[in-house]
């Protein structure tokens, strides 16, 4: 269903390469204003609503539409600022160059020095591309995606390959940008990178959005704890019990997902004596993420021991 | 966040600014390849080289006419380079690279990139073919009149399109860090069987007949008539050059659109 509140949506996308279904009638809208983050595993079709998003490639049926144009007109993507994943600029133009020419492409740019200020590479305008580390690369390649003064940021991986300063900074310059109004669409393996930053989160697993919503509704699910053990008490009744989520059987072992592990587990070794293996594990938003696509893929995953 | 919810006027891109993308992407192309000596000097030198060498130190035993004969095949060598290499390397490369997908993602005017990479080619075929008329006037002494050395600048200059076309639908056929070895395998086999390194008529017969099937035997052919040598059909010559130029432009297009 077409909505106008959204400045960028697919509807009911889908998108095959040959055999590989890489996106199997997906609905993802954005609206104004909004950082939304898209979640996945390598695969999950991140890429390709990215790429279907920017005009990159046509929709094998369903709908994409940008400030409600075709992405591929180009009078939308003079609204959007893209920073992809891998892009390898040319290594002999200087930082400045860069910039000026990819400002050329816009109605009414920043200022170079203003861009460059705002990606903080400012003191690298001098500088050819291919004098400068990863991550300064990296904040160049933001240097040109904000420097068309976009109503919306496309950021694929965008901080991949800095230190933890460099993060730290070009957060605070996305959220600058959000408080001024610009949308943005983040694509990110860090969690921590879409908790510090996203009013929405997408999970998107095999082509299709399996969890959406706000971080803390995200996080809400994962305040669970994970109790395992080996007991012979039935998953009926433990699953009947107060404050129990969800229980079941795993491999001849018991898992009880609880948000009140410290009851559970006082009620479990008061009705079963003979309980062996008791584990509890912490569930981080790496553990929710894990959880919610391997529910959709069917797969065993090793957990991870709460630190 | 209550200033988000007012639209803002979509923006619009006046003919000026536009205009001026287009120039800001020619001249970023042009830079770039202008401080890339492993493009320029292969570029800038084999043509001069090989004119100093066989067309001016060695060419007296060969007859008087040698310079002469020389000057426009070396020119046609010479400028095929830019236009293969610069066209047909560089997209290839940048097809690989992610540089070409996000200039697409990117709102570059549609055709600045094709544009920047032709007028760096003609950029590099100016120097080349103004390199060896100097030799070849101040060196080698051949006679040209003034309108017969700008006749020959303007057929190397124009000469550059129909080998940018091809190397755009070489590099829209062939990806990544393999492209400079296999466009030398096009480049250097073509010149030779189009009788830039050796006319034509110290060549096997089967080699002759087949030669006008290269672009570049045209292009030689209508370098030496503009300086004096020519043996006709020109226009013929003009005719084919452009209908290999839409063909390959054609191709490619048809491929990029496809394939990306």
């Amino acid at each position: 269903m077409h909505n106008d509140s959204y400045i960028a949506q697919l509807d009911g996308v889908t998108k095959r390469y040959g055999q590989l279904v890489a996106l199997d009638g997906i609905d993802l809208g954005l609206r104004r204003g909004e950082l939304l983050a898209l979640l996945g595993p390598n695969g999950a079709g991140k890429s390709t609503a990215i790429g279907l998003l920017l005009g990159l490639h046509r929709a094998d049926s369903g709908s994409v539409s940008l400030f409600g144009r075709d992405p591929q007109d180009i009078e939308a993507r003079r609204r959007i600022g893209v920073m992809l994943q891998s892009a390898a600029l040319p290594p002999t133009l200087k930082v400045g160059e860069l910039l000026k020419l990819t400002a050329s492409y816009y109605p009414s740019p920043r200022d170079t020095g203003e861009a460059a200020a705002m990606a903080g590479v400012d003191d690298l305008l001098g500088r050819r591309y291919a004098a400068l580390s990863g991550g300064q690369q990296r904040r160049v390649q933001f240097a040109m995606a904000l420097c068309g003064r976009p109503e919306l940021l496309f950021l694929d991986e965008p901080t991949v390959g800095m230190d933890i300063d460099a993060r730290q900074k070009l957060w605070t310059a996305i959220r600058q940008l959000v408080a001024d109004g610009c949308s943005v669409v983040l694509t990110t393996h860090y969690l921590e990178e879409a908790e510090a930053l996203a009013d929405r989160v997408c999970v998107i697993a095999h082509g299709k959005v399996i969890s959406e919503g706000s971080v803390d509704a995200l996080r809400a699910r994962v305040a669970y704890r994970r109790i395992r053990c080996t007991t012979s008490l039935d998953t009926g009744v433990v699953a009947a019990w107060p404050g129990v989520a969800e229980c079941h059987i795993e491999q001849g072992r018991m898992f009880v997902s609880t948000a009140q592990p410290e009851n559970v587990v006082r009620r479990l070794l008061a009705a079963d004596a003979a309980l062996t293996d008791l584990e509890v594990l912490r569930a981080g938003l790496a553990e929710a993420f894990t959880e919610l696509t391997r529910d959709n893929d069917d797969v065993p995953v090793v957990e991870k021991e709460a630190a | 966040m209550n200033a988000i919810a007012t639209p803002i006027a979509p923006p619009s891109m006046s003919r000026g600014r536009v205009f001026n993308a287009y120039v800001q992407e020619a001249k970023a192309e042009c830079l770039r390849y202008l401080r890339n000596p492993g493009f320029l000097l292969p570029t800038l030198l084999f043509p001069s080289v090989f004119y100093l060498m066989f067309g001016i130190f060695l060419a007296r035993s060969n007859g008087p006419e040698v310079p002469r004969i020389l000057l426009a095949a070396y020119g046609v060598f010479g400028v095929m380079a830019p236009g293969l290499f610069g066209f047909g390397v560089s997209l290839a490369l940048e097809r690989d690279s992610g540089l070409l997908t996000l200039k697409r993602a990117m709102p570059m005017p549609p055709g600045a990139y094709l544009i920047g990479k032709m007028t760096m080619a003609m950029g590099v075929a100016t120097v080349i073919s103004v390199f060896l008329l100097c030799m070849a006037l101040f060196l080698a002494h051949v006679q040209l009149s003034g309108s017969q050395i700008a006749t020959l600048f303007v057929v190397q200059l124009l000469g550059v399109l129909p080998f940018c076309a091809m190397g755009l639908l070489i590099g829209s056929l062939i990806k990544g860090q393999g492209a400079p070895g296999l466009i030398n395998m096009i480049y250097l086999p073509m010149a030779f069987l189009s009788g830039l390194w050796f006319p034509l008529s110290m060549l096997p017969a089967f080699i002759q007949r087949l030669a006008p099937v290269w672009p570049s035997y045209h292009l030689n052919q209508l370098a030496l008539s503009a300086i004096g040598l020519g043996q006709g059909g020109e226009w013929g010559h003009i005719g084919v050059l452009a209908i290999y130029t839409v063909a390959f432009v054609l191709l490619a297009a048809r491929r990029l659109r496809r394939y990306g």
